[in-house]
């Protein structure tokens, strides 16, 4: 996937494969449900684990595929790696996490499952969605240099 | 509470990893959804097709599950819906201002040893543990 023309067809598999296969994982981790979120984050009990396993599961395939594009000078069907280059522990990424942690602990939805579960087609879904794309836009006004 | 399965935990963390590795080996994009959402708000040259791809995808690894996995989606949004409306609004910001929500600092950018990613993941989820504590405490 080159910087300046249109997706191959192995990349737009890759990303078909890549979604559905996220898509599918939220839904067996049943991470889609804000109740195993919010279970996760009762930390005073009773408490559930599951996200903890997920995480741990993902890792496991992540971390090791990760670190091996760090071998490879540029990925099979691109031109290059895109990555984030900012370095700095700085207060807009503590702000950041802690403005989304708690909206993540008001409804136990964050952004990906949000999208898995508009499926189920539920009006407070829509509503979370509707918000969620609200507060990006509001963001992006505010700060548009970035 | 229901029942908690660590094969489906375990299971579907796999497949979410595959999903992050495919992208990045593949592509080498970063599966953020955070990131690819907000692209798309913010469209930038080349880069909107792949991201609504990606997004179409997404939703529709959700659709097939229910055929595929023999259970039906199960999503309880049962709070009130003015919940929804301000839970949402600070997710949306927060992870625009902080670059990153649970898929692009929590497993991405933790797989990738970065920093960043990983202060931002320990404040994201402490700050989730706290609201919902403290929101339980609140409420009863």
């Amino acid at each position: 996937m080159s910087e300046n023309n249109g997706l191959a067809w192995g990349n737009i598999l890759i990303i078909v494969a890549s979604g559905v296969l996220f898509g599918l994982g939220l839904s067996i981790s049943e991470m889609v449900n804000p109740t195993r979120v919010l279970g996760f984050l009762n930390v005073l009990g009773p408490w559930d684990p599951t996200l903890a396993f997920v995480m741990a599961g993902a890792l496991t395939v992540a971390v090791p595929g990760f670190q091996y594009a760090k071998l490879m000078h540029k990925p099979f069907l691109a031109v290059s790696f895109s990555v984030p280059t900012k370095k700095d522990l700085d207060a807009k990424l503590i702000s950041g996490a802690v403005i989304f942690g708690v909206g993540w602990g008001l409804a136990g939805i964050c952004p990906g499952p949000s999208l898995v579960a508009l499926n189920t087609m539920q009006v407070n879904v829509v509503v979370f969605v509707a918000a969620m794309l609200a507060g990006i836009i509001a963001h992006d006004r505010i700060f548009s240099k970035d | 509470m229901t029942e908690f399965s660590f094969i489906n935990a375990f299971a579907g963390g796999i497949c979410i990893g595959f999903a992050t590795v495919l992208m990045f080996l593949g592509n080498g994009r970063i599966t953020g959804i955070s990131g690819i959402i907000g692209g798309l708000m913010k469209p930038e040259k080349n880069q909107t097709s792949w991201r609504l791809l990606f997004v179409v995808s997404l939703i529709t690894g959700g659709a097939l599950f229910p055929w595929i996995w023999g259970r039906d989606l199960a999503v309880d949004v049962s709070s009130p819906w003015y919940i929804y409306v301000i839970a949402g609004l600070l997710v949306g910001y927060g992870t625009r201002n902080g670059s990153g929500c649970t898929s692009g600092h929590g497993i991405c950018g933790m797989a990738r040893f970065s920093p960043r990613s990983l202060v931002a993941t320990v404040t994201f989820i402490i700050a989730a543990a706290l609201t919902h504590t403290l929101v339980r405490l609140v409420t009863g």
